[in-house]
């Protein structure tokens, strides 16, 4: 089953290394990982999308937690949280084609932030679903390049 | 007070309470070695440094102190990688200083340049690239803590040479705070309520005692445990030590090469009481048959350690003696139930019994072919079972563990994770260095002696009076056993008959005293006199070459499946 752990960990060198060597090391999985300072900047953010059965993502979190630069694990999965990615599309444009990309592009809430005769970018937020759903749109009609960001997450608020 | 980085850092081993550093000089720490020598600090200079790690080891295992090393950058650095990863399989406290190049170098791929802090970043507990000569003092009190609190484990502090040289104030930090590292210390105390209910209810119950309790200094909590309860315990080769042997509630090594009653009555158990020790594969052979009837309760200072291996029923996170502690206290409050427990356990002790009479730990003596284990006894006997073990890996680890009749902690020395072969010598002479009183005794393989042979060097120059005792069976023992008796007997590239040095012209060369035994009736006075010499002395026992360590749970089996040849 999938996870998605928030990891607050010291903004130091080598903390993200560490972190990314425990997962290879131990035959863990990492679907994403995406890291950022804080408000605090001495400590960084990581979400880290992961899988496997309970015991692993036990052995996961507790190695986490081993590791002297990190501060607090959070498996979100548990419990409600938002998670979202930001993804960047370029699409190959023709006369014939870019009304329709940009008609996907509004019903996904896309913005276009680069055009010119041959292409297009669009920068979209979202779930895995939304996202998932718009490329599979945007496919046939010719997608050049995509870059995502990775996912990043929050607990939502208590209610 | 304005120091430069060496200073501080020759301070602050002082402040640490260091006795010794065991190191290799080198281009990149020559301003440290400068205030060595100013400083008169004892040094111990081995001659790799593999050796330097091996031998703050095996002065860290006992007794009990942080182990110091020093190396210079590049190679040097690399050379400390083996015993890294072995001090952090068996949780050895151990800081590491390493050279580096200059900071405005790191990365160029300058001359003795290697990324040690990256290499090192899964063998060590934790490591540093110490960048700014303001945090020395902090990040050397940190390394200390962290090597030596919590579950040990080696530290590696990374040091360019313009940390080494620039100067700052100096003041060692009092205190000590790493945001991220809060390792619990006592047990939580319904846990421990309810692993006493368990244990209260249980009619087969077996203690499983590991390394943990050694790195505790619990083994006095642990006797008091086990006598008031009465319950049959058995240690992992890292828990050799730990209890009294020959105590009629023990019922020795399991495992791989344990003995037929301790692997039979950890597969009937009804409960198993793990104590610092961590499921190892060694230990269980096929898990999904390991103490298939038992529950069991697992104390252990690392979390990761709890269900990692085998399901746990009672976790119970904290360090071995205080739960121990808190076990006891209960245990003392409710005298009816250990009664009770005594009263239900005898039957369990019987079948114990009934299985050590069926299959001992046994050898067949020989008059015209020395035993191995037989050597391994007589060594028990003439120190009367109070010296220091060391041992290389193979048969002689597994012979030593069998046949040495370990009554006490750390003093066992043995590479018992990582397996690392060219540990025993080196350790022996860290152990030496720590306690010039007792005998200390590395017993080797012919193979595995010579992987770190150069350290007898080192044994000569400080006149350590350590003794090897080398099985020399003329083969890579173990590995022959296994092809033996998984490959048909293809000995590929195990055999070293006539290939050996010759180990007393060796030891000789050396400036050590070198002995030979080829006769069973020379081994006793030859012995003698080796363990009596005063100095650094190697004996070439030249033993059975085809004998084999049994009992032996093929690797992935269950343990019940023992060959018992």
């Amino acid at each position: 089953m999938k996870h998605t752990l928030s990891v607050l960990v010291e903004n130091e060198f080598g903390v993200l290394s560490r972190v990314a060597s425990l997962f290879s090391a131990r035959g863990f999985n990492i679907e994403s990982l995406c890291v950022a300072e804080t408000l605090d900047p001495s400590l960084s953010l990581m979400t880290i999308v992961t899988w496997g059965d309970e015991m692993v993502m036990e052995q996961i979190t507790k190695q986490l937690n081993k590791l002297i630069n990190v501060i607090k694990v959070t498996d979100l999965s548990p419990r409600k949280f938002v998670d979202r990615e930001l993804v960047l599309i370029k699409m190959k444009t023709t006369k014939t084609n870019r009304a329709e990309i940009l008609r996907i592009s509004d019903i996904f809430r896309g913005k276009v932030v680069d055009v010119c005769h041959k292409s297009l970018t669009i920068e979209v937020t979202g779930d895995e679903g939304k996202l998932a759903a718009m490329i599979e749109l945007l496919k046939p009609l010719g997608i050049k390049e995509v870059a995502r960001t990775g996912k990043i997450a929050m607990l939502r608020g208590v209610q | 007070m304005k120091l430069v980085g060496s200073q501080i850092l020759i301070e602050s081993l002082k402040k640490e309470g260091v006795e010794v550093i065991f190191g290799y000089p080198g281009g990149a720490v020559l301003n440290i070695y400068d205030e060595i020598y100013k400083a008169d600090f004892k040094h111990v200079l081995v001659r790799h440094e593999q050796g330097a790690v091996h031998a703050a080891d095996g002065y860290a295992r006992s007794s009990g102190k942080v182990g110091v090393c020093l190396v210079t950058s590049g190679p040097g650095a690399t050379n400390t990688v083996t015993g890294l990863a072995t001090a952090y399989m068996d949780s050895v406290p151990l800081v590491v200083f390493t050279g580096q190049v200059p900071t405005l170098l790191i990365g160029n791929d300058a001359f003795q340049e290697a990324d040690i802090v990256g290499i090192t970043r899964s063998c060590t507990k934790h490591n540093y690239l110490v960048k700014d000569v303001k945090d020395l003092a902090r990040i050397i009190k940190e390394a200390f803590y962290i090597a030596s609190s919590g579950r040990p484990g080696p530290v590696l502090v990374d040091l360019p040479k313009n940390v080494i040289l620039d100067s700052t104030e100096y003041e060692y930090p009092e205190k000590v705070e790493v945001r991220g590292y809060h390792p619990t210390y006592k047990g939580h105390s319904y846990q421990i309520k309810r692993a006493l209910e368990l244990i209260y209810k249980s009619k087969r119950p077996v203690a499983y005692v590991g390394g943990g309790v050694i790195l505790s200094d619990a083994s006095r909590e642990l006797y008091e445990f086990i006598t008031t309860l009465s319950i049959p315990i058995t240690m992992t080769l890292m828990g050799l030590g730990a209890f009294p042997i020959k105590h009629p509630l023990s019922l020795g090594m399991l495992g791989m090469h344990g003995t037929f009653r301790a692997n039979m009555a950890i597969s009937e158990c009804d409960l198993v009481i793990a104590i610092g020790s961590r499921f190892d594969d060694r230990v269980t052979g096929k898990v999904d048959e390991f103490a298939p009837h038992a529950k069991i309760i697992h104390i252990d200072i690392d979390p990761t350690s709890i269900s990692k291996n085998i399901k746990v029923d009672i976790p119970i996170v904290g360090d071995c003696k205080r739960v121990l502690q808190g076990l006891l206290k209960e245990v003392r409050e409710h005298e009816e139930e250990a009664d009770k427990v005594r009263g239900h356990i005898k039957p369990w002790l019987e079948q114990i019994e009934k299985w050590k009479k069926k299959h001992a730990l046994a050898y067949e003596l020989e008059d015209d072919v020395i035993k191995p284990q037989y050597v391994v006894e007589k060594i028990g006997e003439l120190t009367k079972g109070e010296a220091i073990i060391a041992t290389e890996v193979g048969q002689n680890q597994m012979w030593a563990a069998q046949f040495y009749e370990f009554n006490k902690p750390r003093t066992f020395l043995t590479s018992g994770g990582l397996g690392t072969m060219g540990y025993g010598l080196p350790a022996a002479i860290g152990a030496q260095v720590a306690n010039p009183d007792k005998m200390v005794i590395d017993i080797a393989g012919d193979g595995s002696i010579q992987m770190n042979i150069q350290e007898l060097a080192t044994a000569v120059q400080y006149q350590l009076p350590v003794k090897i005792v080398i099985l020399n069976n003329a083969y890579l023992g173990m590995v022959r056993q296994w092809q033996e008796l998984f490959f048909d007997r293809r000995y590929s590239f195990t055999c070293m008959e006539n290939i050996a040095p010759d180990f007393v012209k060796l030891a000789e060369a050396y400036g050590a005293a070198g002995f030979r035994i080829e006769k069973v009736k020379d081994l006793v006075p030859t012995l003698k006199k080796a363990l009596d010499y005063n100095g650094p002395a190697m004996v070439d026992v030249i033993v059975e070459k085809f004998e084999g360590v049994y009992p032996m749970v093929p690797a992935g089996a269950s343990l019940k499946q023992m060959l018992l040849v």
